[in-house]
Formats: structure tokens, sequence, C-alpha cells
């Protein structure tokens, strides 16, 4: 299920902006990885380099080669939707579709996707939720819309309907930084529970949480303002946490900057 | 002293004291007898006008005294919120009233023919002195003519304002954009003219022995191009509203393009782009110009959109409120009430469409 993702050299640009440097990293499946570092250092870009999302923004571009078990994710003859399905992504505010319940959105990805058979939607649709830990607090009003949820619930509503999907893969965009401590905790479960079967990517603000969730971290930072982000160092959650190689990483978790 | 105490005496707020005399509703109501009167006494007293200056300066003293009384006892901030509110709520009621008027106009005097001969029989053979006669034929004629208009520029101005908005790119799109805006402009006159032009005396020979014909299906062109830009740019503006995270949610479940346009973006701005359809059907319902020039007018029925003269309500009206004969008006109002009740139920019914796939519960 899980996939290793190797990123050799990839720098995004925006326009003539180049907004990461040459990141190279690999991941191991079925591992929690965190991104860590200062806003603006282009963690969220990685993050969506990865699934191709970055391209969505008009004048959006990429160099380098990123690949899944081996296969480059931007070769030409790769199909974009292929890539998406297999790595799901999970957003910083919770994105339910308004116009759809909360079954609705759990199965959409399915449905978008072509599966019809009302058996196997509804399996699937009490499965994901029940693995996002949500389950219990909806099961009652499946015909509701998703919009009508908590903040919290929102977003497991969303991870459920990334996972639904089955992606080897699960991209996570700073996904508790809406939430509250609670709520977050939630997530955080949830994610040691998938970490069975997903390989996931999270980018967050929180070092408590990247200390907390993963396994590997990764520290990105930026020179200063205009200059594209650098992947400072990556290495064990523990050491990076305990005793960082560079100067940067460790003014940067203690508190110290500059 | 703050640099915040600048109210009046008595009223002064400072960080220690944060609360000010209050005036009761009733005072409004005082204030507003009070301005009326004296707006009264001197316009009859100088005799300078008519109630309706009596009522303009009545606004103009209430707003004042409004002013002065609130000012005196709640202080400045509040007297120009109380001045404001009064001036924005009597601003709305100004703008209800020509609607109102507008509605008690129509209903008033187009109920006298409110008759089931009206809605069954044309104004063929009606003379001058003939005091039935009816408007089925406009209304089959706008019917079929909005119809038509509606089916070409829908799917149309739909389809343009995604491309506008999801794949137009550069140079092009602006082009569009541009192009769009200049339509919104041309005026309907000139939308007749131009298919007149264009249809009537050039393609529809082509159809007709080489004899140029006017059709209702003309008219419904010459409405096809007053309706696109409308349709097009309030299209244009819902599918902005629609916020990125949702689409970018949709992309990352690996659903393709077209499948989120449709499936996700078209229906979280439907409600909102059928009020900008129903806004431009409302407009070509209206349209008198075009379908003179294009469509001919008739007194007889033709429920062939696409040979032969053919009349709308919107022209029947003109025609009757320009007629000599002493039943035109009285036709004339009922057929513009049957406008606006058709323009009010398909409003309705296309609302009620809209929220029906919405989640409103």
């Amino acid at each position: 299920m899980a996939k290793r993702i190797e990123a050799h050299d990839v720098s995004s640009y925006y326009g003539s902006f180049k907004a990461i440097d040459s990141i190279s990293m690999t991941v191991e499946p079925k591992s929690i990885t965190a991104l860590i570092g200062p806003s603006g250092c282009g963690k969220s870009t990685f993050l969506r380099s990865i699934n191709r999302m970055h391209e969505v923004l008009p004048g959006a571009r990429i160099e380098g080669r990123l690949t899944i078990d081996d296969q480059n994710i931007y070769d030409p003859d790769v199909d974009v939707t292929a890539v998406r399905r297999m790595i799901g992504m999970v957003f910083q505010r919770p994105n339910p579709f308004p116009t759809m319940s909360i079954y609705e959105n759990v199965i959409a990805g399915l449905k978008l996707n072509g599966v019809r058979k009302k058996t196997v939607l509804d399996e699937a649709a009490e499965k994901t939720l029940r693995s996002a830990n949500l389950w219990d607090e909806v099961k009652d009003r499946l015909d509701r819309p998703g919009a009508g949820l908590s903040g919290g619930q929102q977003q497991r509503l969303c991870i459920a309907r990334t996972i639904a999907v089955e992606p080897q893969v699960v991209l996570m965009d700073e996904p508790c930084s809406a939430l509250d401590p609670i709520s977050t905790l939630a997530i955080e479960d949830l994610m040691f529970q998938l970490k069975d079967r997903f390989t996931i990517i999270i980018v967050t603000h929180n070092m408590q949480q990247a200390a907390r969730v993963s396994d590997r971290t990764g520290f990105f930072s930026i020179d200063k303002t205009g200059d594209p982000g650098r992947l400072i160092e990556y290495d064990d959650t523990q050491k990076i946490f305990s005793n960082p190689k560079q100067k940067k990483t460790e003014d940067y978790i203690t508190g110290r900057f500059g | 002293m703050s640099v915040l105490e600048r109210e009046t005496d008595g009223v002064i707020m400072t960080p220690q004291n944060i609360r000010t005399r209050r005036l009761p509703l009733v005072v409004n109501v005082i204030v507003a007898v009070v301005a009326i009167g004296l707006a009264a006494a001197v316009v009859f007293g100088f005799g300078i006008g008519n109630w309706v200056l009596v009522a303009v300066l009545g606004l103009v003293f209430y707003l004042v005294g409004l002013l002065i009384v609130a000012g005196r006892v709640e202080g400045g901030r509040a007297a120009r919120d109380r001045m404001w509110k009064a001036l924005i709520y009597t601003a709305c009621i100004l703008a209800v009233l020509p609607l109102a008027s507008v509605v008690w106009t129509l209903v008033s005097k187009g109920t006298q023919r409110l008759d089931a001969n009206f809605f069954s029989s044309s104004m063929n053979n009606i003379g001058a002195r003939d005091p039935n006669g009816g408007a089925y034929h406009a209304i089959v004629g706008t019917v079929e003519q909005v119809g038509i208009a509606t089916l070409l520029a829908v799917p149309l101005g739909v389809l343009g304002a995604i491309y506008l908005v999801e794949y137009g790119r550069g140079r092009f799109a602006l082009t569009v954009r541009f192009f769009v805006d200049v339509m919104t402009g041309i005026p309907s006159i000139v939308a007749g003219l131009f298919i007149l032009a264009f249809w009537v005396l050039i393609v529809s020979p082509w159809f007709n022995n080489g004899q140029p014909r006017y059709s209702g299906f003309a008219a419904a062109l010459a409405l096809t191009v007053l309706m696109l830009p409308t349709i097009v740019r309030s299209t244009e503006e819902m599918l902005r509203l629609v916020p990125g995270p949702l689409r970018e949610g949709s992309y990352a479940l690996g659903v393709p393009q077209w499948k989120t346009i449709v499936k996700i973006v078209l229906p979280t701005a439907l409600p909102g782009i059928v009020t900008g359809i129903m806004l431009a059907v409302a407009r070509a319902a209206g349209e008198t110009a075009p379908v003179l020039l294009v469509a001919g007018g008739a007194a007889a029925i033709n429920f062939d959109p696409f040979a032969g003269n053919q009349s709308s309500l919107s022209l029947f009206v003109f025609q009757q409120a320009g007629d000599a004969s002493k039943y035109a008006p009285a036709r004339a109002w009922t057929a513009a009430m049957t406008l606006v009740a058709l323009v009010l139920i398909l409003t309705i019914a296309a609302k009620l469409l809209a929220r029906r796939n919405a989640l409103t519960r």
C-alpha cells in the first residue's frame, strides 16, 4: 500500500520567483514525516509539489525529479489525476463540499471517480468514517450538510474523504492550525492509526506536534525574505529535537532566531 | 482630558464613564410629527407648494431635528447614528415605493380584461369597435421567443463564463471579457438591427426561396444577443466566488478538472447563476424593439417561430397603448400585468428549483 517518496533536486517556482531550491529527501513508507520551519520557507510549496497541486496555480512550475516507488510523477506521460488519487491531501482549512451532505462528502472521491454501486459506497462511507473516528458522532445525521459540523469534525470529515479513495500517501498542510487542542488531539490520534496504512507527510508550525507525531522531521528555512527556501536538516525526529547538527535548526527549535 | 473626550457636556464618555443617556424610539415619532407640522406650516403659510413639498421638507426637518434633539441628550455619535439610520430606512422605503406603485397600478387597471377571452383569443379581425380580443398570440410569441433565446443563451453564456474563470488565460480571455463588456452596453434596437441585417435579410432567404422573411426565431436571436452578456458576466462573478480550496479539495481526490467544474463548482454557484439567468430572461421578455424589427408583429396566432410574423406581450402592450380604440388601453394593461406575472412565476419557479438541489434545511 504505502509507498516511498524520493525528491531529487526539486525546485519550485511561482512565475519567476523561486520558492524552494534543490530539495532532496527520502520519505520511507508507513512513516510520519513532519516538515517544520518559519512562514514563507517553502514547506507548503514542497508539500504541494508532491501531489502536483503546485501547478494548479497560474505560472507555477517545477524542476527536478520526484519519484514514488521509482516512478517520476513529473514525467510527461504521467496522468496527473492518477498521481493525485495515489497521493491524497488534507488542507489547512477544512473544505467540505458545501452542496453535499456528510455521506456525499465522504464518498465524493469514489463517486466522482466513477464508483456507482450503492453497497460499495455505503460500506466505504462507514469504514472510512470509522477510521477517521467520526462515525459515532455523525452516524445519525449522514444526510445533513457537511458544512454544519464543527471545525474539528469538518477536518476529520476531510481526512475521511481523502482516505476513502485509498491513496498510498497522505499529505497534510497544517491540518490542525485552525483547530482547538481537543480536536488537534483527535487528529493526532487518527494520524497514529493511519500510519499503519499510509505514508504521511505533515506540515506544521507546532513543534510539539512535530515532536509528538513524527518519525522523521525536516527543517526548512530561508536566509532572508525573497530567497528560496532550503532544506536545512532532515533526520530522525528524536535527533532533530534533542541533538540537531545544524546551528540554525537548534536556534529555531529552541525559539532563538537569526 | 483624554483625547477621546470630545462629546458635549453631560454625555462625556471617558474610560471611566462608558454610559450615555438613551432616547426611547417614541422620540423619533414625536420629532417626525413636529417636522411634518412645521413643514406644512411653512409650505402652506407661504403658499409655495403642495403636499409633495411638505413631505420632502418634512423629511429634511425630521433628519435635522433628530440630529439636534438626539445630539443634546445622547451625544454626537449616537445622534449621527440615529440620523443615518433614519435616512437609510427612508431610502429603503423610497426605493420600494415605485415598485409598489407599479404593482398597484397594474393590478387595479389590469383586472378589467382579466377574463378567459383575453387568454384564449388573438387580435385577428378585431376592429376598433370590438370590445373583446385578446393576447393569446402575444403570449405564444413571448413564450416561444424567450424560450428559444434562453435555450440558446444559457448554454453559450454559462460555458463562456466557465471558459473565462476556469481556463481563460492571457490575451484571448482578456479580449473575450472586453467584448462581453461592450455587448452589455448594446441598445436593444441595435441588436434588432443587427439581426435584421444579418439574419432576416441575408440568412433567412436561403430557407425561403430567396425571399427574406420575419420570424419569431429572428426575434429570439436578437434577444439572445441581449441576454448573453448578462448571463456571462453574472455567471462569471458567481464562479469566481467559489473558493479555490474547494476546487483543490476536489483535485486532491484525483477528480479531473471538468468533473470538478460540473460536480463541485457549478452546484456551489448554482443559486447565483440562476438569479443571473432570470435577470436576463426578465430583460429579454420586456424587449419590444427587436421583436418589432425582426418578427414584425402580428394580430393572428402563429405557433411556428421559424416562419411568419409573430407578436409578443411587450409589443402587444406597445401597440394597444397607442391604439385609438377605446377598448385598447384595458387590453394593454392586462397584457402588461400578464407579462409581469409570467416573469414573476418563472423567477420563483427557477429559484425553488435551484434551492432544492442545494442542502438548505
